[in-house]
């Protein structure tokens, strides 16, 4: 492959150092939050974040040598590669935490539900940059009403509703600013809407516990309660300045179940307060509008999807994670983008990332 | 453009996009505002409220664990109960110093330092600021001692829990069973719902209906103070008890029957032959589950666990005994039933008589002279029955001996039911690869050899020869209700089997039944109950070998003595209860030993129901010589 001069005077730097930004405060936070806990050590978990940060960067810059759109023929392709994935987790898996999440490859451990976020995206993108040009109608959205539907419900099964929920939060993401018409929603999601309250309302106390459960077994109702009480205590108790790196008091009692995980953002409002915390959701914040920035001015409809999927990936988790650390939301397990601890979100994240850049990069080509 | 072309694929951009991104734009600046003013809220607004709550993690989780469900009898009389009782928690996290917080607790509760320690000690993994239950269920004294003295216990509190309670103690403790902490390897199952210091069911009824019986535990968020005392609570979610059940059992006659059997080792159980409902269960020696409701004590387990006697047995279920005579109803049909024998067939009865190089004795010494049928179940003649045993050989037997229960479980869902033995060829083939030798069935035809039964299968059986041959799932629970009551379910007579006998055969089979308790040369007379037609059959097994000098070995250490069995029906044209009772090494025979203790419960039993319960057990004294050894 011949290379332009072009990528160079277009490359993108403000997204990667955005992304960067935010992985480093992560890696960090990772390394506060497994202090206190014995069972694996602090360097242990630190050092292998920073592999996978390593290696997410790599694939980074991997993903910017090609054309993106030579990934279109092949989305297909991984989607389904990945999907075989994702259903072989109950045979195959390894136990985590109360359910089958991960497959174990040599020394390391793939969560296949992760990779599915990309996948899907790359999916749903390939088949729009194929549908006939002009609004999409019903008919456009039952092809990745299936394709979101297989995946979501295997990662339900093992059980794993947050990423599940993220699976479907994305797609519809994807359909709703990628140019379904708006209308197709208003109908689709009204009964539903209308009807889940209601529905959800006649079941017994006891049922509706049952159904909470079954679905997110890491949810004993009062045990999550009280984990949000205690996410919230550290969250707050950061104040304006925090109590500074390593200091957290909250965090180091193991009061938080999934504290390098999950909850990983309480660890860091604590350790850097009100400050910190608005620090981190400015780069978030950046990092989506600069995705929808080059989604706008992308020159296909496979870039423009690509990107706003990612940026659907970026916002849902962040906004999700932070709302439940600070209790305005349900406890699911969703990890924060870039942060929290985990080598196969970090490393899609960062794929996805190099994936945005590279269609910023090409916009110019025609 | 350079380099080759991509494939051909839309380069339509979808309409509206800017206007779209334009929304995505302004949701996403909402989204991130709506976070920030969280964000404001938490760390600013409420951050020094939440920063004094950090630094001496006020909020504690406190778990309910739901209470079990009360048991109780077919009358409603309450068998299983729950009593609130008070646990010592404590939380190391409270308190500075360790040690003297557990001194002044061990002077306060006057127990040991060390017992104390131990228990700190004791679990491995806990999340911090969780209450250790170091002493479960202390008195009345101890709770008023912790109270007065809370200030030199900082992190010490007390936990109202509720308890499991059994009213009467040892009453039918096998059947009812018991509870105690749920054991790691429970917990890995993963099934229910149980955590570490849980109390589950282990035993029993408890055990076998544990999942009807556990309630759904619930929990209170609360705030407490720096010495680890509660200040209000936060939030709660409300526990479930678990479901009630009402048993077929009878108190006031398992009462009767634990009293008449009183302290010897043995086990009754009484069946409504109409149905299979189990009236009573007896296995003695016994232990008061009340010991393991509060949490047994070490040497507590020890001593039940080595008794040479086994009390946490369930004989009625466990135990396998030859049953001696008591079989002969067995051998008797199937003679019937395969034409060997008629109502006038007649052996004669010299005492014994010599099969292969070995002498097998009746156990009348002189004999019973000619012996018909009716009369050779009536007094019980060996020579009788040895000679239908040749007559049929041990297939038959074995087969008639199913059709009415035995060999078989009883499916009545206790935990380590056994099934006891009914030898056959194949079985005889199977188990020692061996042909079967025509002297054993001599012995099987007199309940002996390699012949087992349980108590409970031998009640099945004589219900199942009492209600003309159907074999009931014997069932002890009547109903199960939601603690709300708001669902009930009832449990239905379940029917196994039919033992297919022709009318005529049972008719024989009652009427001789009869006269083993009616006529004045039965060996089982003193089981009589006044205005009462008894039925029954009495058994003498032997636990040392044949042919050894029973009188001495009943004189000599008490493991060699023999067992004594009655099994009895009444009334005889309506029969609506059914019994097995077996005293273990009585020394005596069953008609001399265990007749007397069915007569006592069926006395009790029919005179209840003929007047008010209130009025006592005739005391039907049988007349009649006595026989010193009535079989």
């Amino acid at each position: 492959m011949r290379f332009d001069r072009r990528l160079i005077t277009h490359f993108e730097w403000l997204l990667p150092l955005l992304v960067l930004a935010v992985c480093v405060l992560g890696t960090m936070t990772v390394y506060s939050a497994t202090q206190a806990t014995g069972e694996h050590g602090p360097s242990t978990l630190t050092t292998r974040q920073g592999f996978w940060l390593g290696a997410g960067c790599l694939g980074m810059f991997a993903v910017l040598l090609f054309d993106y759109r030579r990934l279109e023929p092949v989305a297909l392709l991984v989607y389904l590669v990945v999907l075989v994935g994702v259903i072989a987790v109950p045979f195959i898996g390894r136990i985590g935490g109360g359910s089958r999440r991960w497959i174990p490859l040599g020394p390391l451990s793939l969560q296949p539900s992760e990779f599915m976020k990309l996948a899907l995206v790359l999916a749903l993108a390939g088949h729009f940059s194929r549908t006939r040009p002009g609004p999409l109608g019903l008919r456009e959205a039952i092809v990745p009403l299936v394709l979101m539907a297989i995946p979501a419900a295997a990662i339900l099964a093992q059980p794993d509703l947050g990423s599940a929920a993220i699976v479907g939060i994305v797609a519809f993401t994807m359909l709703l600013v990628g140019g379904v018409r708006l209308r197709w929603f208003a109908a689709l999601g009204a009964p539903v809407i209308v009807l889940a309250p209601i529905m959800w309302r006649h079941l017994k106390a006891y049922q509706q516990r049952r159904i909470l459960t079954f679905l997110n077994p890491d949810m004993d109702p009062l045990g999550a309660g009280y984990h949000v009480i205690q996410s919230k205590i550290a969250v707050g108790s950061g104040m304006l300045w925090g109590k500074g790196f390593l200091q957290g008091t909250q965090n180091h009692l193991n009061f938080l179940p999934e504290q390098h995980t999950d909850f990983i953002f309480s660890v860091f409002a604590e350790e850097w307060g009100f400050v910190g915390t608005m620090v981190l959701m400015t780069l978030y914040l950046a990092i989506i509008l600069r995705c929808l920035l080059i989604a706008s001015h992308a020159r296909d409809r496979f870039g423009v999807l690509l990107v706003l999927g990612m940026a659907g990936i970026i916002f849902w988790q962040a906004v999700i994670n932070v709302g439940m650390t600070t209790g305005l939301m349900p406890v699911v397990g969703i990890p924060l983008p870039f942060f929290s601890y985990g080598g196969s979100s970090l490393l899609c994240l960062l794929v996805g990332t190099g994936l945005a850049m590279n269609v910023s990069m090409r916009r110019y080509y025609f | 453009m350079p380099g080759r072309h991509p494939p051909v694929i839309s380069r339509e951009i979808p309409p509206d996009l800017q206007i779209r991104i334009v929304v995505a734009v302004a949701v996403a600046y909402l989204a991130f505002s709506l976070v920030g003013v969280r964000l404001w809220y938490l760390q600013l607004e409420r951050g020094a409220e939440m920063r004094s709550l950090s630094e001496h993690n006020r909020i504690r989780l406190v778990r309910l664990p739901g209470s079990r469900g009360v048991v109780y009898d077919r009358h409603g009389d309450i068998l299983i109960d729950n009593r609130p009782s008070f646990d010592v928690v404590f939380v190391p996290e409270d308190t500075r110093d360790r040690r003297k917080t557990l001194q002044n607790l061990a002077h306060y509760l006057g127990d040991t330092e060390p017992s104390i320690h131990q228990a700190v000690r004791a679990p491995s993994k806990r999340p911090p600021y969780e209450g250790i239950v170091l002493r479960r269920d202390v008195d009345w004294e101890g709770v008023v001692a912790l109270e007065t003295h809370q200030l030199d216990l900082p992190g010490v509190s007390l936990q109202v829990v509720p308890r499991r309670f059994y009213p009467y103690g040892p009453l039918a403790a096998h059947l009812l069973g018991y509870v105690g902490e749920v054991n790691e390897g429970e917990l890995r199952d993963g099934v229910s719902s149980y955590r570490l210091g849980d109390l589950a069911g282990k035993a029993g009824l408890e055990k076998s209906w544990d999942n009807d019986l556990h309630g759904t535990a619930g929990g209170e968020e609360v705030e407490v103070d720096a010495l680890g005392r509660r200040v209000r609570v936060l939030q709660q979610v409300p526990d479930m008890p678990g479901n009630t059940l009402t048993l077929t059992l009878d108190r006031d006659l398992q009462e009767t029957a634990e009293n008449a059997l009183g302290t010897s080792d043995g086990a009754i159980v009484a069946l409504d032959p109409r149905n299979g409902e189990v009236l009573v269960m007896v296995s003695h020696p016994a232990y008061d589950a009340n010991i393991f409701a509060r949490g047994i004590r070490r040497d507590e387990w020890r001593a039940l666990v080595q008794d040479p006697k086994h009390p946490l047995n369930n004989r009625a279920v466990q135990g396998q005994f030859p049953p001696g005579s008591t079989f002969k109803i067995a051998v008797a049909a199937a003679a019937l039933e395969r034409g060997v024998a008629t109502p006038s067939t007649s052996v004669s009865c010299s005492g014994g008589i010599p099969f292969g190089n070995h002498f097998f004795r009746c156990w009348r010494k002189g004999g019973h002279g000619t012996v018909s049928f009716h009369t050779a179940i009536v007094q019980s003649c060996d020579v009788f029955f040895y000679t239908m045993g040749q007559r049929l050989g041990v297939d038959p037997i074995a087969e008639y001996a199913r059709r009415l229960g035995l060999g078989l479980p009883t499916g009545i869902g206790l935990e380590h039911e056994k099934t006891g033995t009914i030898p056959d060829t194949q079985w005889k083939r199977r188990r020692f690869d061996q042909p079967w030798f025509s002297g054993e069935t001599l012995s099987v035809a007199i309940g002996q050899g390699y012949v087992t039964a349980t108590p409970l299968q031998m009640a099945n059986f004589v219900a199942t020869v009492a209600n003309g041959g159907t074999r009931y799932r014997p069932r002890y629970l009547k109903r199960i209700d939601a603690p709300d009551g708001t669902n009930r379910t009832e449990t239905a007579p379940e029917i196994l089997g039919q033992a297919d006998l022709k009318a005529s055969t049972l008719a024989q089979l009652h009427s001789a039944m009869r006269d083993v308790v009616m006529n004045d040369s039965g060996t089982g007379k003193k089981a009589r109950v006044v205005g009462i037609e008894v039925a029954g059959k009495t058994g003498t097994s032997q636990v040392v070998t044949m042919g050894q000098d029973r009188e001495r070995s009943n004189k000599g250490a008490e493991a060699t003595r023999d067992h004594a069995w009655f099994i009895a029906f009444a009334p005889v044209e309506a029969p609506e209860i059914a019994i097995a009772c077996i005293v273990e090494h009585a020394g005596g025979g069953g008609g001399a030993i265990a007749a007397p203790i069915v007569q006592q419960i069926l006395a009790h039993y029919f005179s209840r129901s003929q007047g008010p319960p209130a009025a006592p057990p005739q005391q039907a004294a049988a007349p009649g010589r006595e026989t010193p050894h009535a079989f």
